[in-house]
């Protein structure tokens, strides 16, 4: 994060800008997740009996990471927008690549291989499981297409 | 804890606060008014956490018990620190005593503490002692040992505020990446701790206040945690966000104060 100090270049940066918004689509896509199914549906809880010490560590973790992405994602932002270097549509891009990828990882990792807590209890897992994975996956595609295209776009104009 | 204390250690802060701004040379910049008001909320912070009619609602209820400290360890410090009492002091304070200052600031002990692991390390691991061992029902039967354990939290809720993000000058303060890290392992560890408290309330209480409290205190825990952990974030990157600020010299936002030892961010 230094270097570049003063750096008032006005060429949009495209892979800072996918980057920095990355960071910036995780924390939104943690904080949704939490807020709509943790308080608003209540499908799971604050605590899961039989949750193992280890798991709510790293739990504690991400939780942790995820609020300093939020915070760090804006401030990157404001900075490259303040020295004329954000790219809007490669933004874009990088927050929903950023989205799919948290979505996903909460759906694999912290559902089926840590075993924090599940999607919804009392009922046949299967279908909220591959609904949770697919939408993970159409925000990391939406992301990758958005990324690439402005990715080229970008490129063009340098060309010119 | 009678009222006394809790007047006592705000009229100290304040006053020693109020007495280094009187003292301050005209021949140094104004003193921001802003700094000024961030050391008077903490102030109100520490005292709040301290009166009586908290210390007794705390002393049967657990979820006052950790709204204190998250007063005394997370939220007077933030204020505390932003007031940059070492830089007011540095400039209002005669010759020697500025020696003296620099001097303690420069010393060996100091370097170890100001940086970011020990700090973090005094801080959220004073909370594990406290709550994982017989100390938490040791300093609810005993005032003195109490008293203690208050003290700990304002002093290392200050310690860890001041080298994750404080705006005074200390010295070979380590980098952004060090100092993003120590603030994420250490909220995460406080996380855990929270969640770990709930899980095990019924061991936590046993003796001294009802399981239900103690769970509502462990969810007190995680989330105003969680508030001053994103209020030391924002102060964090909102000062690498100045400092890094275009086309102007690297040094020029910093008020030039004599006999500041140099820092390194």
């Amino acid at each position: 994060m230094s270097g570049r100090r003063g750096a008032t270049s006005g060429r949009p940066d495209h892979r800072r800008s996918v980057g920095v918004a990355a960071l910036i689509g995780v924390a939104v896509m943690a904080a949704v997740d939490e807020i709509v199914f943790h308080q608003l549906l209540g499908w799971h809880h604050f605590y899961d009996r039989g949750t193992p010490d280890v798991a709510l560590l790293t739990d504690g973790l991400l939780h942790a990471a995820e609020l300093v992405m939020l915070v760090a994602g804006i401030f990157l932002v404001a900075d490259l927008s303040r020295r004329q270097a954000l790219a809007v549509p490669s933004a874009w891009g990088g927050f929903f690549l950023g989205a799919g990828a948290f979505q996903l990882f909460d759906g694999i990792v912290d559902h089926k291989v840590l075993r924090l807590h599940q999607v919804r209890y009392g009922v046949d897992l299967l279908p909220y499981d591959l609904a949770w994975n697919l939408a993970g996956v159409l925000l990391l595609a939406l992301g990758a297409a958005l990324t690439w295209r402005a990715g080229r776009e970008v490129r063009r104009a340098e060309a010119r | 804890m009678s009222g006394w204390v809790a007047a006592g250690v705000g009229a100290v802060l304040a006053g020693g606060y109020a007495l280094a701004w009187w003292a301050r040379p005209a021949s140094l910049p104004r003193w921001s008014g802003a700094r000024t008001a961030a050391w008077l909320a903490g102030v109100v912070a520490v005292v709040v956490a301290l009166s009586p009619p908290l210390t007794d609602l705390a002393h049967h209820d657990h979820r006052f018990h950790m709204a204190t400290h998250l007063l005394l360890g997370m939220y007077a410090p933030l204020g505390l620190v932003l007031g940059a009492p070492v830089t007011l002091a540095l400039g209002s304070l005669p010759r020697r005593g500025r020696r003296v200052l620099t001097g303690v600031l420069r010393s060996p002990p100091v370097h170890v503490l100001s940086h970011p692991v020990p700090a973090a390390v005094l801080n959220v691991g004073g909370m594990v002692v406290l709550y994982l061992t017989p100390l938490y029902g040791l300093s609810m039967a005993r005032p003195e040992v109490h008293a203690l354990v208050m003290a700990h939290f304002l002093l290392a809720g200050c310690l860890y505020t001041w080298a994750i993000a404080g705006p005074d000058p200390a010295p070979r303060r380590p980098g952004m990446a060090t100092r993003t890290t120590v603030l994420v392992a250490a909220a995460g560890a406080h996380a855990f701790l929270a969640k770990l408290l709930y899980a095990r309330a019924g061991e936590v209480a046993a003796g001294h206040g009802d399981p239900a409290s103690m769970e509502a205190g462990a969810q007190w825990m995680y989330y105003g945690g969680d508030v001053a952990e994103l209020a030391l974030a924002v102060m964090l990157f909102a000062w690498w966000y100045r400092r890094r600020r275009p086309e102007v010299a690297p040094r020029a936002s910093a008020a030039p104060t004599p006999g500041v030892p140099a820092s390194s961010p």
